[in-house]
């Protein structure tokens, strides 16, 4: 058994492997800390800043900042829940999201987490940008109306060999997730049904299939985003060895 | 093609990680970097295509088009459009009978706009095809489009050479250095490969201990105390170690790094070898950025005169075992690769992209190994402390910020130029050392530093007050600050956001279009608040330097300027948006369907 220490988040004590991640030991001890660029898995990128905690008076992220004994952690703190709020609305306004008409309505985790902060109109200006939808590939369609830019894909989705099927394109405000013409060409459907999932919002669909599961039944319908965290930590007095 | 793209690839000995190596070399040869280049390149490393094209696309000089036999870059900072850039851009235009931003009919000409290359103190300026033109004026526009209508190289249309070394043949350069004041520790006189000589001479702990003792602190803007630095980086875990010099100064504004690399390029070599002796370092990698390329042929005579020197190579100044080299890797044009962890990234030929800390380079750097970054600057200042002992560099300065400073001033003032101070300078000193009395604003650091007014002139440059990496910006009373000056910075930080975090991508565009609303009237007093909230959040949300200090135009100028953005709102009652333009609203749809709505 690795080495277990002890922190707390908001208060609470937890316990945390050492070297484990703050979101990840978070979950682990049933508490929900927001985040979208995260995955199982999946080395952490940092970049939707959702997962904002305070430690020491210092925003960092905490699913690239790993537990330190005794470390407090601060999260839901009015301050923090404003900011994610704010950058939830901001990936509303840059991109073109109307989730009536959106395959993953309902197991959409950027349309959870607006529900969950009760966003209603987001304070900035829409800015109704024009992307284009990629449909050249065989398995997938890339709707960059919806990408959130949060790199799952990316970093998930791999041939054998290692090579990446998606890739960053341009930079800054013109930042877009291109797909490998010459990969996806042979294209598997497990794989093609893994980088679906590894999308938090509708940006990489399947084609030629859909809606199998009818809105109103789906994942975010029945439960709010982060409700469904069972504490996997059995007794945090026995596992700390003082 | 396909013979010298492979060829490109063998001399890099199909390394991923000199993927920017490579593609310098392919755009070098063909202008461009083509479909099939990169499919070519891909198979040659065993990437994917994507793989190849997200660096490609991160870098403002990269292209995957033909940007014309001649490409015109010109500068598009601040000063360069206080020193009639506007009027310079507006001749090209006409001359060449194409807009910026595209290649005339015929693919001879293309021009662009870039953010600042390091030449505030000679504006306005522009990079010809590697080449840098500065002090441009109509006439002489006039005369290099002429010049490339008769199909003239680009070398033949060069003017006057400029001072010092900028006039040495491998240099061969227009640039002049405006060295307007040198101090006691970068200009003093020195004789090369005296610190080394020393060096050999003392332990790798002795020498940390005498850098700690000078009390340096980085001089990039960070101001981390360097002997710390080192300390961190002998003492992390790794079978290797690196050191890199950050020679990436695109903080609009600094051209100091310019001066040093022209005039003093052993001192650099010598720091970096310094560092390398006290962290065990093999391998040293000076990053240049691209603007700088003209400089390459000159470096790297000078990285071989130290090498027959033996003050490179085996057995450095005749100390058996000490074993270090040095290469250059050119930039192709990201202001966010002066981000320590962004330029470790470039270095390994991909995406521009600071890393995520924990781990710090000193533990996990280059290629995952412990790794030394340090600014030009600090690297230069370090030889000196070796040579005349840390105790006599901490007298300099003041209590906490020991030492000297460059400062790269341009602006509004009589002489811009390059003025090694001791930290702790005045500003209402350094105005009048400049001819910038009548200055009305002053930005210090850069765009990502402060902008104060005349109530902070009594206030000194050092870190316990006004830290600052260099870049000082003098503004006069004839500019309008928030138009000419704000809305310009936020432009670049705009450009120069990696992506990644969603507020720095996200929210510079935004608060530029507050900032626009505001200059088009049409604000309201609450459009302040927001500002001011919305900016607070960058600091607060983003990764990196860039985007926490992306709003600092903002922010410092709405403390210290609060008037001039009350004066754009005609009426302070009003609390509703009066932005909204209904016509303009409905003009797409009017179009479409072909009638207008009877309002």
């Amino acid at each position: 058994m690795s080495e277990k220490i002890k922190f707390t988040i908001d208060g609470k004590e937890c316990i945390a492997k050492k070297g484990q991640y703050i979101l990840e030991a978070a979950l682990e001890n049933g508490i929900y800390i927001p985040f979208l660029c995260n995955m199982k898995g999946v080395k952490p990128a940092g970049s939707c800043r959702l997962c904002n905690v305070k430690i020491n008076g210092r925003n960092m992220t905490a699913c690239t900042t790993p537990v330190a004994a005794g470390m407090e952690v601060e999260s839901e703190i009015p301050e923090l829940q404003e900011l994610r709020l704010s950058i939830i609305e901001m990936l509303f306004v840059e991109g073109n999201h109307f989730c009536p008409s959106c395959e993953k309505s309902g197991n959409c985790e950027l349309q959870a987490l607006a529900y969950k902060f009760q966003m209603l109109v987001p304070r900035f200006p829409y800015e109704f940008p024009i992307k284009e939808v990629d449909a050249s590939s065989p398995k997938l369609y890339i709707d960059r109306n919806r990408c959130i830019k949060c790199k799952r894909c990316i970093r998930n989705i791999k041939d054998e060999n290692g090579k990446s099927y998606f890739a960053f394109y341009k930079r800054a405000h013109d930042v877009e997730i291109c797909l490998d013409k010459e990969l996806a060409a042979t294209m598997s459907d497990e794989l093609a049904q893994k980088a679906m999932d590894t999308c938090p919002v509708g940006a990489i669909l399947r084609k030629e299939k859909g809606f199998d599961q009818p809105i109103g039944t789906r994942k975010f319908d029945k439960q709010a985003i982060g409700t469904d965290i069972i504490s996997v930590v059995e007794n945090i007095n026995m596992e700390v060895k003082e | 093609m396909r013979t010298i793209i492979n060829k490109i690839i063998e001399k890099f000995n199909r390394n991923e990680a000199r993927l920017m190596d490579i593609l310098l070399d392919v755009q070098a040869e063909f202008g461009l970097i083509s479909g099939d280049a990169v499919t070519l390149i891909a198979e040659g490393l065993n990437i994917s295509s994507v793989d190849v094209q997200q660096t490609i696309s991160f870098y403002h000089f990269f292209s995957q088009k033909s940007r014309g036999k001649y490409t015109i870059y010109l500068n598009d900072s601040a000063v360069a459009y206080m020193m009639g850039r506007a009027d310079i851009a507006r001749t090209f235009e006409e001359e060449c009978k194409c807009k910026f931003g595209s290649v005339t009919e015929d693919g001879q000409i293309g021009l662009f706009n870039t953010a600042c290359i390091g030449m505030n103190d000679q504006e306005p300026a522009a990079i010809i095809n590697g080449i840098v033109f500065p002090k441009l004026t109509e006439s002489c526009v006039k005369d290099i489009v002429n010049g490339m209508k008769e199909g003239k190289s680009v070398p033949e249309m060069m003017g006057e050479l400029g001072d010092g070394e900028n006039s040495n043949k491998l240099l061969n350069s227009m640039v002049n250095n405006n060295i307007m004041k040198t101090g006691s520790v970068l200009f003093s006189d020195y004789k090369n490969g005296t610190a080394i000589n020393k060096l050999v001479t003392m332990t790798p702990k002795e020498v940390i201990g005498e850098v700690k003792a000078s009390h340096i602190r980085g001089l990039g803007g960070a101001g981390f105390p360097t002997g710390m630095k080192w300390d961190f980086c002998s003492m992390a875990e790794g079978d290797e170690r690196f050191v890199l010099c950050n020679a990436d100064e695109g903080e609009p504004g600094t051209f100091k790094d310019r001066v040093i690399l022209t005039e003093l390029p052993n001192l650099i070599f010598e720091g970096m070898t310094i560092a390398a002796y006290a962290i065990g370092a093999k391998e040293g990698i000076l990053y240049l950025r691209q603007e700088y390329h003209y400089m390459k042929a000159y470096l790297e005579s000078v990285l071989d005169k130290l090498r027959e020197e033996n003050y490179l190579g085996k057995d450095i100044a005749g100390k058996i075992g000490f074993n270090f080299d040095i290469r250059i890797q050119f930039g192709a044009g990201a202001y966010v690769c002066g981000e320590e962890s962004a330029l470790i990234e470039s270095c390994e030929g991909k995406r521009g992209e600071p890393r995520n800390r924990p781990p710090f380079p000193v533990q996990k750097g280059y290629l995952q190994k412990p790794t030394v970054i340090n600014n030009v600057e600090t690297l230069c200042s370090v030889v000196k402390i070796i040579e005349n002992g840390g105790e006599w560099f901490s007298m300099m300065g003041t209590k906490e910020t020991a030492g000297t400073k460059l400062l790269s001033i341009s602006g509004d003032c009589k002489y811009p130029g390059v003025y090694e101070v001791e930290w702790g300078i005045r500003i209402r000193d350094m105005l009048e050392m400049v001819g910038g009395e009548e200055a009305y604003a002053v930005q210090v650091s850069g765009p990502s530093g402060i902008c104060i007014s005349k109530k902070d002139f009594k206030r000194t440059i050092c870190f316990e007050d006004l830290p600052s990496g260099g870049s000082i910006i003098i503004i006069g009373k004839e500019r309008n600050l928030i138009k000419d000056i704000v809305c310009n910075f936020m432009d670049f930080f705009i450009d120069e956001s990696c992506g990644s975090c969603v507020p720095c991508r996200s929210l510079p565009l935004i608060l530029k279009n507050k900032l626009q609303k505001l200059l088009d009237g049409n604000g309201v007093m609450s459009d302040l608040t927001d500002l001011e909230n919305w900016s607070k959040n960058m600091k607060a949300a983003n990764r990196c330097g860039l985007g926490q200090t992306a709003a600092n135009p903002i922010l410092s100028t709405l403390k210290n300027f609060r008037e001039d953005y009350e004066a754009l709102i005609k009426n302070k009652e009003k609390d509703f948006d009066t932005g909204f333009n209904l016509d303009a609203a409905v003009a797409a749809s009017c179009e479409a369907v072909g009638r207008n709505p009877q309002i």
